[in-house]
């Protein structure tokens, strides 16, 4: 399923317009995304919480000279799927 | 962050009703389940992609006891930021 697959099944599960349901879509997207930039961790009852994780600059190699480059540390999201995703995934 | 602040932020951005809202956070949240409980990858371009992936069954340890048990073959979901999410992370570091 893509987005707008996604928007075209919640615009026809409520009766709503595509365009109404992309913008919520979006705007719950943008949320989450925001939540995690802010250093929010995200947690959505029966499908899964985003935590943002941090990774430490750390010593790289270019794989193609073999010279070595420092690589920063970095910001990464991570989700971990609740109970009810959890299970009904691994049912099925 | 939670749903309820989620819908609010719909129901504040976007003007419908904060029952409204709530009912269409959890539809979407809903769909993609459903989605992935079909084992059905989800796309969410600009935020990232959801896959269901087959884990074969392999030896653990119950690291209380520490007895060997196997771990039997299941399916789990695996979450991969598009590279739009994770710049949004990390753009005041790299400022």
């Amino acid at each position: 399923m893509t987005k707008s697959e996604l928007i075209e099944r919640i615009a026809a599960g409520r009766g709503i317009t595509r365009r109404e349901a992309e913008v919520v879509v979006n705007t719950v997207l943008d949320a989450i995304g925001d939540a995690l930039a802010a250093g929010d961790r995200v947690e959505l009852r029966g499908f899964g919480s985003f935590v943002v994780k941090r990774r430490e600059p750390r010593m790289g190699r270019n794989p193609k000279t073999g010279e070595e480059v420092p690589v920063p540390g970095k910001r990464v999201p991570h989700f971990k799927p609740g109970k009810e995703l959890r299970e009904r995934v691994d049912r099925s | 962050m939670t749903k309820m602040e989620i819908a609010n932020l719909v129901h504040e951005r976007v003007g419908l009703s904060k029952r409204e809202s709530a009912e269409l956070v959890d539809d979407i949240l809903e769909c993609i389940r459903g989605s992935l409980a079909s084992h059905e990858n989800v796309k969410l371009s600009g935020f990232g992609h959801f896959r269901v992936r087959r884990k074969n069954e392999r030896r653990g340890r119950n690291p209380k006891t520490g007895q060997e048990i196997m771990i039997t073959p299941r399916y789990v979901v695996t979450f991969k930021a598009s590279p739009l999410l994770k710049a949004k992370l990390n753009q005041e570091d790299e400022s």
